[in-house]
């Protein structure tokens, strides 16, 4: 191993290059940016649930001193709606959202105008003159409830998604054990700490449209708006600058981008868009609410036969840019770490009058981890086996791998590729003592106190493929930069693919600059999103920086006459294999030599660069074991976390910093789904959730000590760095172990059927159960 | 709107706008003063990320009028940083990774200051109270706590 290898490379738990900026406020996010000229668009949304759009008045609002337009549906009536991110889906077109609200309003916080002036200020009182008329119907705001008319003649279950495999009747029929449970996710979303931005620019000199503060997949949303435009994909550009985090709800096409993209074009000057926190808890994407109906078989021994799953998905209003992909992923991912004769999922897929919801970190596993583990704890009950037995029985073994399961998500069939979780949930059992931690639980119990253990256990997905690449170039001085189509939504984007470089190249990883997010440096990106660049892009760049490598030594053997074999680089000099230490010439000279009218460069192509390429069939699936220990007040209800654990294992980290990071960040976001966030709406479809003294984030306060338990005992077998993703592994289990957690912490009070577990339905429980044992 | 004439003490370094009275602080230094380090979270006064200091004491930039802040001095988080060398606060937030996106850390950075420089000796319990004043939707905190005991440690010590 090399020098640098060692400080820098695959790994190293390195500082990360993304820092400095950030710490000095030097940071480029969308507010950040400005263009000379600029107008600021304000949107005009409703404030009706559901109800016909009579009409739009916007005389007083144009004439306003200092405003530029204002526009309706009527105004942009050539734009269509916004599409599918997978292209055209003739069965779910009807319901996707247009750009402004045209005959109907469907949530509150649609956008129905726009206004566009010189100061924001200016737009923003311009907008509250724009008199919207609305003939109000009755909100839907039940999915569970039937399904109702979306519009003629369509209905509101815009879909059923189903999946299964086996013959799941049957084995119901034989089974000696049922288990059902009735349990419901609450609606809630990924609230990045900067709200959403985007500025349209168009540049008539070069007759470029450019949408600045893209995120997440800047690549396929040139694709999309080029479609939307009738524009050539060389005519359209997408710029991402810092990113105040992401969390799968931002850096989709919504309508405010396509309005400043329009205006941008029509208006002749550059459109800046910045949203504030009241619209964004209304206008960005939800997710996460559905209702699960669930019920299993299981044989003498605790073994599972089957699983019968009927689900109700909260989709909002409009189907957006997602399609129906977290109902699919639900359905696919549900079985997770267990082994499963027979399965059976129906997702119906329903609109209402919320929030339209979309993916968020963990999209689909949240979920279905919290529903499979709260039906394996009923399980465990009424089978009278521990709730780690049960598990334990049904794990899937590392001799099962790779498992094939006749499921799909995000279009891939699901193919465990590697995996040893009944060694993991030992690790993790002996890490934190539980035999112990159940005897002390016990005690204090005894003593009156409500305190519980929970566990859950769960398979993440990452790494979708099938391909990405990435191109490197050496420069004279030395320097490598490293061109992506990746994204960074402040996950160490930057740094993880320098290391990677590192590892390959040789070069200490200061010395490289990673390109990601410009849609003018590469043509291909996959940007950030399903836990993939890691995988993907990581591979691509360390097939990229292995043909460097082969070129920059194949150059310095002529140079220095003597065998390529005998030569490697350590910190960004060429060495002798038997003389590490003394370098012999460096990659920039290397470049010098291979500049276009250089002499020595012989047949050789110009420049030290070359693109790299990786493709992959199939995801690849980590896996975790969370344990949490938790105390609820009687007085109270409020519940504390005493102790959590996250055992992972992530095939191989290339800075476990950072994934220990992106562990304990996931987790404290999903306690804020698993105890205190949520959209709620009174009976008229009004959101309750508008400001962040209503839609509650945890703080430092509410956060316990995070033990890391991180292991490489399953390599990833797709792809050749071996490693799998750390993204969404925190967040995944977080409602299963709490809901667990509290769940034994109530002992015979009650039974937690719903997320987010709040305290005054805790407060309730406990009251309630005191009645009953008074009387 | 009438427009009034302020002069802003924005790390020692005098900003002399015109502004209408309802421009916030925050508005008026990220738009008028071109200091976009300082970031807008809520609105609200409830995320913290605007945090600066007034007159040695963190406040919520978003919460205060451009014009209140007439002749007082203002610290910024482009102010940590002295003569090239980062702050103890931002170096240990670099050391402990107590940043992933990085949006709500000027925020935290100012507000530690602000803390620090008053109570150096603060106890853990208090500083997780004053720091559970900013939100972060990253990190979870911890390495956040990490790294402003790290710092007051190295303040205390001198360096």
């Amino acid at each position: 191993m090399t020098q640098a290898k060692r400080q820098t490379g695959i790994g190293a738990s390195v500082t990360r290059l993304e820092d400095l900026p950030l710490v000095t406020g030097s940071g480029q996010f969308v507010g950040d940016i400005s263009f000379p000229h600029q107008v600021h668009m304000r949107v005009v949304r409703s404030s009706n649930a559901h109800g016909v759009l009579v009409g739009v008045r916007t005389a007083e609002a144009k004439a306003m001193n200092g405003v530029v337009a204002v526009w309706t549906a009527h105004d942009i009536r050539d734009l269509p709606p916004i599409d599918f991110r997978e292209g055209p889906n003739e069965k779910l077109a009807p319901f996707r959202q247009p750009v402004l609200a045209r005959d109907r309003v469907r949530y509150v916080g649609e956008p129905v105008a726009a206004v566009f002036a010189v100061d924001p200020y200016i737009a923003e009182d311009a907008a509250e003159l724009v008199a919207v008329a609305v003939e109000e119907r009755t909100p839907i705001l039940d999915a569970s409830a039937a399904a109702a008319e979306f519009a003629d003649g369509l209905s509101t279950e815009a879909a059923v998604c189903r999946q299964g495999y086996g013959n799941v009747d049957t084995a119901f029929r034989n089974a000696r054990h049922i288990v059902e449970v009735d349990v419901s996710i609450g609606r809630h979303s990924g609230v990045p700490l900067e709200t959403r931005g985007a500025i349209g620019r168009y540049d008539a000199a070069r007759d470029v449209l450019e949408l600045h503060g893209a995120a997440k997949v800047p690549h396929r949303n040139r694709e999309a708006i080029a479609r939307i435009f009738g524009r050539s994909l060389a005519a359209v550009h997408c710029f991402e600058g810092h990113v105040g985090g992401g969390f799968g709800i931002r850096g989709e096409i919504y309508p405010e981008d396509i309005l400043v993209l329009a205006a941008a074009m029509r208006l002749g000057r550059p459109v800046k868009w910045i949203e504030d926190r009241y619209e964004h808890l209304m206008a960005a994407n939800h997710s996460r609410q559905q209702h699960h109906k669930i019920r299993a078989a299981f044989d003498d021994h605790g073994r599972l036969l089957a699983i019968d799953d009927r689900f109700f998905h909260d989709q909002g209003a409009y189907i957006r840019t997602h399609g129906t992909r977290v109902a699919d992923m639900s359905c696919g991912i549900l079985p997770g770490p267990y082994r499963l004769p027979h399965f059976r999922a129906d997702g119906y897929f329903r609109l209402t009058n919320k929030t339209p919801a979309a993916t968020y970190r963990a999209p689909g596993r949240y979920e279905t981890n919290f529903v499979r583990e709260r039906l394996m704890d009923a399980a465990a009950k009424q089978l009278g086996l521990s709730r780690v037995e049960i598990r334990r029985r049904n794990l899937l073994q590392s001799s099962d791998m790779p498992h094939v399961r006749p499921l799909i998500a995000l279009g891939d069939e699901v193919v465990l590729d590697s995996g040893d979780y009944a060694r993991l949930l030992d690790k993790a059992l002996a890490h934190c003592g539980w035999d112990d931690l159940e005897c002390k639980v016990q005690e204090r119990r005894k003593s009156g106190e409500l305190v519980g253990l929970g566990i859950a256990i769960y398979v993440e997905k990452s790494g979708l493929g099938p391909t990405d690449g990435a191109r490197i170039h050496v420069h004279p001085s030395g320097d490598v930069e490293v061109i992506t189509g990746g994204a960074s939504l402040g996950q160490g984007f930057e740094t993880v693919m320098a290391q990677v470089c590192s590892e390959k190249l040789g070069v200490d990883y200061r010395k490289i600059r990673v390109v990601h997010g410009r849609t003018d440096r590469i043509d291909h990106g996959i940007g950030a999103h399903a836990s993939r660049a890691t995988v993907m892009t990581g591979n691509a760049v360390a097939v990229a920086a292995e043909k460097v490598r082969a070129a920059a030594l194949e150059m310095a053997a002529q140079l220095l006459q003597t065998e390529a074999s005998e030569l490697t680089i350590v910190a960004g000099a060429v060495v002798r294999v038997a003389a590490p230490n003394e370098p012999l010439i460096r990659l920039g000279d290397i470049v010098t030599h291979l500049r276009p009218t250089s002499s020595s460069r012989g047949a050789r192509a110009p420049g030290l660069s070359a693109e790299g390429w990786f493709e992959t069939k199939h995801m690849t699936y980590p896996y975790g074991v969370q344990i949490a220990q938790v105390a609820i007040d009687r007085g109270t209800g409020a519940v504390r976390i005493e102790r959590m654990l996250i055992a992972y294992d992530i095939g191989r980290a290339i800075n476990p910093m950072l994934v220990r990071g992106q562990l304990v960040g996931g987790f404290v976001q999903g306690l804020g789904g698993a105890l205190f966030e949520e959209f709620q709406y009174d009976e008229r479809g009004q959101p309750l959730s508008v400001t962040f003294a209503d839609y509650l984030l945890p703080t430092a306060q509410e956060v316990p000590d995070v033990d890391v338990l991180l292991t490489e005992d399953a390599p990833s077998t797709t792809n050749p760095l071996g490693v799998k993703g750390a993204g969404e592994g925190g967040i995944a289990g977080v409602g299963a172990v709490i809901a667990s957690a509290i769940d034994d912490a109530l002992g015979d009070i009650g039974t937690i059927t719903q997320l987010p577990v709040k305290p005054q339905m805790l407060k309730a429980m406990i009251d309630a159960h005191a009645r009953a044992s008074r009387r | 709107m009438g427009k009034i004439a302020i002069s802003l003490d924005i790390n020692d370094v005098l900003h002399d706008v015109t502004v209408e009275a309802r421009r916030t602080l925050a508005d008026v230094i990220r738009d008028d003063c071109g200091r976009t380090g300082t970031h807008i979270g809520c609105e609200h006064g409830v995320c913290g990320a605007c945090t600066i200091l007034v007159d040695g004491k963190p406040v919520r930039s978003c919460l205060m009028f451009a014009v209140q802040a007439d002749g007082r001095k203002i610290r910024t988080v482009e102010g940590l940083r002295r003569d090239g060398a980062l702050h103890p606060l931002q170096e240990a937030f670099i050391e402990h990774h107590a940043l992933q996106c990085g949006f709500c850390t000027p925020g935290f950075l100012m507000l530690a200051t602000g803390v620090l420089e008053q109570h150096p000796d603060i106890e853990e319990s208090e500083l997780v109270e004053i720091l559970s004043s900013n939100l972060c939707r990253c990190t979870g905190y911890e390495n956040i706590l990490k790294a402003v005991k790290a710092a007051a440690a190295r303040m205390r010590h001198g360096r």
